[in-house]
C-alpha cells in the first residue's frame, strides 16, 4: 500500500523560498501569481494493507519525524 | 573538564570542536559514534557542527532521532550540561531540548563570515567566560539559522532569560543591519529553561586560536572548562 | 570466448551508430583491427569513452608531454588521480585541478557540485583528506540573459557540495567575458594531506585479488558525459539534460571516511575513484596500469534502477564510487568498514593475468577486449596548428589619459572582474576544519598543515586577455603569476596543475593556441623551479563556431615552513613607506584600464621576464620571512594603482601617492608590467638599500595612512566611498531579475 505525504509551512510561517519561487513566475511574465507556499511531497511503501491502520501509522511518523509541527502542517493519503 | 562529541555520519565540524576543548581543558575529548546508546561520564557533551544524515528531510531531524540522542535528552534531563553549536543546535531544537526551529537564512543563502554577537548574560556555564553586554565576534557558517519561535514562546523565553546571544553590530545595536539570517528577535544562541543547555548557530571554535585571526571564542570555552572543573 | 548473442548487445554497427559514438571512421578501423571482430555494444561504448578526447588526451597529449614534471620534491607527477609532493617531515600534498564545463553550462548546479565531488575523490583516492578547495570560473557577458542564472546556480553547487562534506572552500577567481557566453568554464582544484609513505595508487596487481565496488549505487546518470565533455556545443545541448549526474555531498564524506579508514590498514592494493567513463575507466586504468586483466561480473553491480543493460553499467557515471583491488584476506575487514559508514561494499570480479577486460552479466559474455592496445593504441594526433598573429606593442600615446585617476580607479574598482567577489565566497565555508589562516580576498589562500607550524599557499590564475593576444607570453604569466602571488604570501612555491580550456582543436588556429600556451608554461615552469605534477585538458568549448579565449588556468602551491611568518595585503600602519617592487615601463596593452575605460581590447601584453621574476620574488620572499615588511601584495589585474586600491580597502586605510615625473601619470597608474609587488615598511632606507644590492627594481611611492587614497595631488578618493563601489556591484547585479 502506497502512503501520499504533504508537507507544508504553517499559515504564518514566513516562506522565504515560496516567496522567491512566486517573484521568479513574476519577472517570468506569470501574471495574477498571489501567493507561493512549497512544501514537500513523499511517497511511502507500505507491506500494511490496511488503509486505517496504515493511515495511523504514517501520521505516527508525520509527529515523530517527517514534520516539525512547530512550523509544518502535514496530511496523509493513503491506497 | 572532560568533554565528549557526538559524531553523526555527516557531522564535520567535531574535529574543529575537539580541538578547542581540549586547548582550553587540557584533556583529551572523547568521540561518541551515533550508533553508541551510552554516554561517557563527562561534564559537557558537545553536539557538532555539520550536516548530520546530510541534512536531508530538515536539518537535524534525523540525527535528533538516533539512539545516541535518545540517551543526550534523557542525560540533559538530569542536568547534564548540553552544548550545541549550529547543526548542533539544529539537533538539539529537533530532539526537543531547546524550544524553536531553525529555518532557511532570509536571504535563502548560505552565509559564512564572521558577525558581532551581544552577550546577553554572563551568567551561565556557557557564557561566564564572556561579560553580560560584551560584543564578541564568532564566525558563522550556515543555511538554515534563521530563528523561528511564536511571540509567545519569544516572550516566554525572554521572560525566563533564555535569549544567551543576539546578533548585533559592531557597536553592539540589536538591528536588522546586524542580523545575517533573519532570526526572530536576532537571537543566535537560546538556553533551555535551567541554561543547562545551550545551542547557538556561530562557531567559537572558528575564532579560538590568534593565528585563525581571533581568540574571543576560546574565552567562551575557557570560561566553560573553569565552570566545569 | 562466446559473446553473448543477445540483440541487445548485438546491434548491426552503422555508420551512424559509430559517429554516435564519436568514433571517426579511421578510429573505428582502429578498433576492428584491434578486436579482430566486429564489436558488442558494450564494447562499442567503451572504445568510445576511452578514445574520447576527455580520457584518452588525443589532441593534446604530444604537447602536454614537453611540460616539465620532474622535482626532488615532486613524489609523483601527471598520470595518477593527482600528483603529489613532498612537503617534508614525511608529509605530502596531493593536488589537482578539474573542470566540469560543459555539465555545468547545461546544469549549472549539480554540474558545478558534481564537479567538487570528483576532483576530490581524485585526491582521497591517493590516500589524502583534502584540506582546501579552490574554483576558478568563467562566465559570458554580465548583459547576456543566462549569466545571472549560472552564476548563481554554479555558486551554489560548489558551495552546496564543499560545504557539506565539510571541506573549506578557501579562494579562486571569477571573470566575465562575452566569449564565455555559451561555455562557461568551472574549474576545481582540491588540496590534500597525506602521510608520504602510505600514497595509493591505481595500478592492479596480483592475480585472483578481488575487485571490490564501493560507495553509492550506479543509475542511469551521466551516460555518456565524456564524450559529451568531448563535443562543440550547438544550440540543441540544452536538450541534453538528463545526461547530466546528480551529486551527493552527504554519501561523499562517508565514503572519504570510509575509505581513509580503511587506507589506516593494509588492505588495498590498488584504488580508483569512478569519474568520467565510471566503471569502464576505472577497471581499464587499473588493469592497464598493472599490465593484468579484470574480469567483472556485472549483476553484482550495486544498482538503483532495474533493467539496466551492461552497457549502461559500463558507462554510468553515477557519483561517489570507487573501485579497489584488495587483498583477499582483508575482505571481511574491509567490508566491515564499509557497513560501518552504511556504504554499498561489493565484490564485482577479480584481475586476472589474460591482459583482456571480460564483462560477464547472468553467465553471459558482453565484452572482451585486450586492454593494452585499448589504452596504447588510442588515437594520438598531432592537430595542425599556425601560430598566433602577434600583435604591435601599444603606442602610449594612443592611449588616452582619464580626466582624474582616482575616477577611472572606481571605474576598475567597480569592474565585474575587479569588484569585489564576497557575495560568492561568503557563500561557501572557508573555515571548516579550523585551519584557514588567510580567507579568500588575498593573494592567496594560506591554509595551515593541521597540528603544525608549517601551511600551504594556495592559488589559482590565468589572465584569458594575454592567452588570446599572445598564448606564450599568456601561458608564461599564468604560471608566473602564481607563482607571484604565492610569493607574495612568503610562501616557497613548489609546484602547479593546471586546467587547459580550449576550442575546438581541430581548427589549426585553435591548436596553435593550445601549443603557444603550452611552450609559455614550459619556460616559465623551467625558469621558477616549478614543475607541473597534475592536470586536467577541457577542449570544445566553442559553440556555432565561437571559441572561448583560451584559458589554462594555473593552481599553485606554495610551502610556508613557519605559518607566522605570512604576509597579508591589508594596509596595517599608518606612515609606512609604500615600496614598489620591480620595474615600471606603464605597458597599456591588454589592460584592464583599456577594456574597462575606453572599451578597447588590443595590443600585445605585457612582457614577461622570468629571470626578473625570479629575482624580484625571492627578494620580497627574503624580506616577509626576516619581518622587513608589514604588508605584501602582488601587482596584477588593473595594475599598481588597484593593487594599493586593494591594500587600502582590505585594510580600511588611504595612502597617499606620488607618481613618477617621467611617465604619464595613468600609464603608471594602470600599467601593467609584470613581476611587481608592493609593501609597506617603517625601514624604508634598508629595504631600498637591499633592493639595490641584489639588483633589484626598488621606488618608495607613497605613505600609508588617512581615510583618503590620494593618487596625486588633487586626485582623492575617500576609502569608503571606494568600497561602497567595489562592494557593490556584485550583489547589485545578482539581486536584479
Amino acid at each position: 500500500m502506497k502512503a501520499r505525504v504533504h508537507v507544508t509551512l504553517k499559515n504564518g510561517v514566513l516562506d522565504p523560498q515560496g516567496k522567491a519561487i512566486g517573484h521568479a513566475l513574476a519577472s517570468l511574465g506569470f501574471a495574477g501569481v498571489n501567493d507561493v507556499r512549497q512544501g514537500k511531497y513523499i511517497e511511502i511503501e507500505l507491506a500494511e494493507t490496511d488503509p486505517a491502520k496504515a493511515r495511523d501509522s504514517v501520521k505516527a511518523m508525520c509527529e515523530k519525524l517527517l514534520a516539525n509541527t512547530v512550523i509544518e502542517n502535514y496530511s496523509v493519503e493513503v491506497g | 573538564m572532560k568533554a565528549a562529541v557526538i559524531v553523526f555520519p555527516g557531522s564535520n565540524c567535531d574535529r574543529d570542536i575537539a580541538v578547542a576543548l581540549e586547548q582550553s581543558s587540557g584533556n583529551p575529548v572523547t568521540m561518541v559514534w551515533h550508533r553508541d546508546s551510552a554516554l561517557p561520564k563527562v561534564d559537557l557533551v558537545v553536539i557538532p557542527g555539520g550536516f548530520a544524515y546530510g541534512d536531508y528531510l530538515r536539518c537535524g531531524a534525523m540525527a535528533a532521532h538516533s539512539p545516541i540522542m535518545r540517551e543526550v535528552v534523557r542525560a540533559a534531563g538530569k542536568g547534564q550540561p548540553v552544548l550545541g553549536i549550529c547543526n548542533g543546535f539544529q539537533v538539539l531544537t529537533e530532539a526537543g531540548l531547546l524550544p524553536g526551529v531553525l529555518m532557511r537564512n532570509a536571504s535563502l543563502k548560505y552565509l559564512c563570515k564572521d558577525v558581532n554577537l551581544k552577550v546577553e548574560t554572563s551568567q551561565s556555564l556557557f557564557t561566564s567566560g564572556w561579560t553580560t553586554g560584551q560584543v564578541v565576534r564568532i564566525p558563522i557558517g550556515h543555511g538554515d539559522g534563521n530563528y523561528f519561535a511564536d511571540n509567545d514562546t519569544l516572550n516566554r523565553m525572554e521572560d525566563r532569560g533564555q535569549v544567551a546571544l543576539r546578533y548585533c553590530s559592531e557597536q553592539g545595536a540589536i538591528d536588522a543591519g546586524g542580523n545575517p539570517n533573519g532570526s526572530a528577535r536576532n537571537i543566535a544562541g537560546v538556553f533551555n529553561d535551567s541554561k543547562t543547555v545551550l545551542g547557538m548557530m556561530p562557531h567559537p571554535e572558528r575564532l579560538s586560536d590568534p593565528a585563525l585571526g581571533g581568540t574571543d571564542g576560546k574565552d567562551m570555552f575557557d570560561g566553560i572548562a573553569r565552570a566545569l572543573t | 570466448m562466446n559473446i553473448s548473442a543477445s540483440r541487445g548487445n548485438r546491434p548491426t554497427i552503422t555508420p551512424e551508430l559509430v559517429a554516435e559514438h564519436g568514433l571517426k571512421p579511421d578510429e573505428y578501423d582502429r578498433l576492428l583491427v584491434i578486436m579482430g571482430r566486429e564489436p558488442t555494444l558494450t564494447e562499442l561504448g567503451i572504445f568510445s569513452v576511452m578514445w574520447s578526447e576527455h580520457c584518452s588526451y588525443k589532441s593534446s597529449k604530444v604537447w602536454l608531454k614537453t611540460l616539465p614534471t620532474k622535482a626532488p620534491h615532486v613524489i609523483c607527477g601527471p598520470g595518477e588521480n593527482a600528483g603529489v609532493i613532498d612537503i617534508g617531515d614525511g608529509q605530502a600534498c596531493i593536488f589537482k585541478i578539474e573542470s566540469h564545463n560543459h555539465p555545468s553550462y547545461i546544469e549549472p548546479y549539480q554540474g558545478a557540485a558534481t564537479g567538487v565531488g570528483g576532483i576530490l575523490r581524485d585526491v582521497f583516492t591517493m590516500g589524502a583528506r583534502p584540506i582546501a578547495n579552490m574554483n576558478a570560473l568563467r562566465f559570458g557577458s554580465p548583459d547576456h540573459p543566462k549569466t545571472r542564472h549560472l552564476v548563481a546556480g554554479v555558486v551554489a553547487g560548489i558551495g552546496g557540495y564543499g560545504n557539506c562534506i565539510g571541506i573549506p572552500t578557501v579562494g579562486g577567481e571569477c571573470n566575465f567575458h562575452p566569449s564565455y557566453n555559451g561555455n562557461i568554464l568551472v574549474n576545481a582544484m582540491t588540496v590534500g594531506l597525506a602521510p608520504a609513505d602510505r600514497i595509493f595508487y591505481s595500478k592492479a596487481a596480483g592475480p585472483g585479488n578481488p575487485v571490490v565496488y564501493v560507495g553509492a549505487k550506479t543509475g542511469r546518470d551521466g551516460i555518456h558525459g565524456a564524450t559529451m565533455a568531448s563535443a562543440e556545443f550547438s544550440d540543441d545541448s540544452e536538450e541534453k539534460r538528463p545526461t547530466v549526474q546528480v551529486g551527493d555531498p552527504f554519501t561523499e564524506k562517508l565514503l572519504l571516511e570510509a575509505c581513509l579508514e580503511l587506507m589506516a590498514t593494509d588492505a588495498i592494493v590498488s584504488i580508483q575513484d569512478m569519474g568520467a567513463a565510471g566503471l569502464t575507466s576505472s577497471s581499464v586504468e587499473m588493469a592497464s596500469k598493472g599490465g593484468l586483466g579484470i574480469e567483472l561480473e556485472l549483476d553484482r553491480v550495486p544498482m538503483r534502477e532495474t533493467g539496466m543493460t551492461p552497457y549502461e553499467i559500463m558507462l554510468s557515471e553515477s557519483q561517489e564510487r570507487m573501485l579497489m583491488v584488495i587483498k583477499p584476506e582483508a575482505e571481511a575487514k574491509a567490508r566491515a568498514i564499509f557497513d560501518k559508514w552504511e556504504l554499498d561494499f561489493a565484490t564485482i570480479g577479480r584481475v586476472t593475468d589474460s591482459g583482456r577486460l571480460v564483462l560477464k552479466m547472468n553467465g553471459e559474455v558482453y565484452a572482451d577486449i585486450p586492454v593494452a592496445p585499448l589504452v596504447d593504441r588510442a588515437p594520438l594526433y598531432e592537430r595542425p596548428w599556425v601560430p598566433t598573429p602577434k600583435r604591435a606593442v601599444l603606442a602610449p600615446s594612443s592611449v588616452p589619459a582619464p580626466p582624474s585617476l582616482t575616477g577611472a580607479l572606481t571605474k576598475l574598482m567597480a569592474s565585474p572582474d575587479l569588484a569585489s567577489k564576497r557575495w560568492i565566497w561568503e557563500q561557501y565555508d572557508h573555515m571548516v576544519m579550523a585551519d584557514t589562516q588567510q580567507r579568500p580576498g588575498g593573494d592567496a589562500a594560506v591554509v595551515r598543515v593541521h597540528r603544525t607550524k608549517k601551511a600551504l599557499a594556495i592559488t589559482t590564475d590565468c589572465t584569458p586577455r594575454y592567452c588570446q593576444a599572445d598564448p606564450e607570453l599568456g601561458g608564461a604569466q599564468a604560471v608566473a603569476e602564481t607563482w607571484r602571488n604565492l610569493t607574495a604570501v612568503g610562501a616557497r612555491p613548489l609546484a602547479i596543475t593546471d586546467n587547459m580550456n580550449f576550442g575546438n582543436p581541430e581548427r589549426p588556429e585553435i591548436m596553435g593556441q593550445f601549443v603557444g600556451c603550452i611552450a609559455g608554461m614550459r619556460a616559465a615552469c623551467r625558469a621558477l623551479d616549478y614543475p607541473v605534477v597534475s592536470g586536467n585538458v577541457s577542449l570544445y568549448n566553442e559553440t556555432n563556431g565561437k571559441a572561448i579565449l583560451p584559458t589554462p588556468v594555473v593552481g599553485g602551491v606554495g610551502l610556508l615552513d613557519d605559518s607566522t611568518k605570512s604576509a597579508t595585503l591589508a594596509f596595517k600602519k599608518a606612515g609606512e613607506t609604500i615600496i614598489l617592487i620591480g620595474a615600471i615601463s606603464g605597458h597599456l596593452g591588454c589592460s584592464l584600464y583599456l577594456r574597462e575605460c575606453l572599451g578597447r581590447e588590443e595590443g600585445a601584453p605585457p612582457p614577461v621576464d622570468l629571470a626578473a621574476e625570479r629575482r624580484n620574488g625571492d627578494f620580497v620572499r627574503g624580506l616577509i620571512r626576516d619581518g622587513r615588511v608589514t604588508v605584501c601584495h602582488d601587482v596584477s589585474d588593473g595594475g599598481l594603482l588597484v593593487a594599493i586600491a586593494e591594500m587600502a580597502l582590505a585594510g580600511r586605510m588611504g595612502a597617499t601617492l606620488q607618481p613618477p615625473k617621467n611617465l604619464p601619470a595613468h600609464a603608471w597608474a594602470f600599467g601593467e608590467d609584470q613581476a611587481r609587488y608592493i609593501v609597506t615598511c617603517a625601514d624604508a632606507d634598508g629595504v631600498l638599500a637591499e633592493a639595490r644590492q641584489a639588483g633589484v627594481p626598488a621606488e618608495a611611492i607613497g605613505r600609508t595612512g588617512g581615510p583618503t587614497l590620494t593618487a596625486r595631488d588633487g586626485d582623492a578618493i575617500s576609502v569608503g566611498e571606494l568600497a561602497r563601489a567595489h562592494e557593490a556591484w556584485l550583489p547589485g547585479y545578482m539581486s536584479n531579475p
